[in-house]
């Protein structure tokens, strides 16, 4: 069973700067797990030690964000397309200056 | 009622438009599926932004953050610059942008016709020199006043206070709102106000999907979900392609007339996906989604006309939405 699963540019010092790869499985968890297997520490950068998803990281299956669709145990079948995004505004840049200026953290809160 | 006293009390009481030829055949017998575009291209400086302006800037005077002569410092990648730069004009306030350098020309003429200064922060691997460049902004000018529109409770409260209420005024069988997610004030506000209003109403939002060049941060961390954005308002959101916006924008105007930006293309990608899904499940629906913006800004860009490829690559790195 494959499914094609696109790379952002960040992560693909995972995949040998490869944009896309291809893996298996049922679930989200599933297939996440997959890919670490061949891909060595991906899975770690997309889940927290909590075990649920990174804040800032998207991920939609056949365009779908998979929040919506029970997170990791979002089901998957052959063929699906499953994209994998860091989250940005679509003003991410003037978001970065806007941070500066109230002094805020990019970085994760809450 | 179409006298105003003042163009920014023209804001908002947009039409709501059916598309009886882009909604979706259904079979004899069954339920209808109807799509509604609610054109917020006919807001006093053509786009939905103008009730988010509006709404800031008003509470700001309210709670004395904003006195006359004033500046207001803003990021923005368009729209809310260009509102915001009318809004401040006509109630005496001086406007300063920054904004990326890769948005469409027309934005820029745009807002410094309407007497705002601009200042760019680079599009490619910059957002570090933009955070610099911004606090050192920041720093030379304490007294600047920012409205943050990804984070001011207003932006949403705009959308609770009128789009909403419209929407359910002029489409009591309403059953999806399906609009662009960028500060998430439009989804927020106006999900909000039909959820509670609205027993089991679908809240969908479309994300524009960029060229690679926009992701380009440098690890996750610097990923940013707006202060705005809760989750729980929302039943479903969806990733569009530029292709697909391209796609479906052009349908827009070729088959129901409708000149739009490219992030209401994305938006009515998703409106046809959930009406699609209606039609297939034999349920009545009433699709409403946000015509944004009208194309005029975006006509620099050449994705209007050529190829679909074309148009993609025309568009590739840019901030269409």
């Amino acid at each position: 069973m494959a499914i094609e699963v696109r790379i952002p540019t960040i992560l693909r010092t995972y995949t040998g700067g490869a944009k896309s790869v291809e893996g298996a499985g049922d679930t989200l968890s599933a297939l996440l797990t997959d890919l670490d297997s061949k891909y060595s520490g991906l899975r770690g950068r997309l889940i927290t030690e909590q075990g649920g998803l990174h804040r800032f990281v998207n991920i939609y299956v056949n365009d779908e964000d998979v929040r919506f669709l029970g997170s990791l145990d979002a089901k998957l079948n052959d063929g699906d397309n499953v994209t994998i995004l860091p989250a940005v505004a679509g003003g991410a840049f003037g978001f970065a200056a806007a941070a500066a200026l109230l002094g805020r953290s990019t970085a994760p809160v809450s | 009622m179409s006298r105003y006293e003042s163009l920014l009390d023209a804001a908002g009481d947009t039409p709501l438009v059916g598309l009886p030829r882009l909604s979706p055949a259904v079979p004899e017998g069954a339920p209808p599926v109807r799509l509604w575009a609610k054109l917020e291209d006919r807001n006093p400086t053509g786009s939905i932004k103008d009730r988010a302006a509006l709404f800031m800037v008003r509470e700001a005077e309210r709670a004395g953050r904003l006195r006359p002569g004033d500046t207001i410092l803003e990021p923005t990648s368009g729209n809310t610059g260009i509102s915001l730069a009318m809004v401040a004009k006509l109630r005496g306030y001086r406007l300063v942008c920054v904004m990326p350098e890769n948005v469409s020309t027309e934005r820029t003429q745009l807002l410094r016709m309407y007497g705002a200064e601009i200042i760019f922060s680079p599009a490619a691997g910059g957002s570090n020199q933009a955070v610099a460049k911004a606090k050192q902004i920041a720093a030379e000018h304490p007294d600047w006043v920012m409205l943050f529109q990804y984070g001011n409770p207003d932006n949403a409260r705009a959308h609770y206070e009128t789009t909403g209420p419209e929407l359910l005024r002029d489409l009591p069988t309403i059953t999806h709102f399906v609009a662009g997610l960028g500060t998430t004030g439009t989804l927020m506000g106006t999900g909000r106000y039909l959820r509670e209003k609205v027993p089991g109403i679908e809240v969908i939002a479309a994300e524009p999907r960029y060229g690679e060049i926009v992701y380009g941060l440098r690890n996750i961390d610097e990923g940013y979900v707006p202060e705005l954005y809760d989750a729980s308002v929302l039943t479903r959101r969806f990733s569009v392609g530029t292709q697909d916006a391209v796609l479906r924008t052009r349908q827009l105007v070729e088959v129901e007339g409708i000149f739009a930006g490219f992030s209401s293309g994305a938006i009515l990608h998703a409106a046809l996906a959930v009406a699609h899904q209606a039609v297939k499940e034999g349920i009545r629906a009433d699709v409403a989604f946000v015509i944004a913006d009208g194309g005029w800004k975006y006509l620099s860009t050449g994705a209007y006309g050529g190829t679909l490829a074309e148009a993609e690559e025309a568009l590739d790195g840019q901030l269409w939405a």
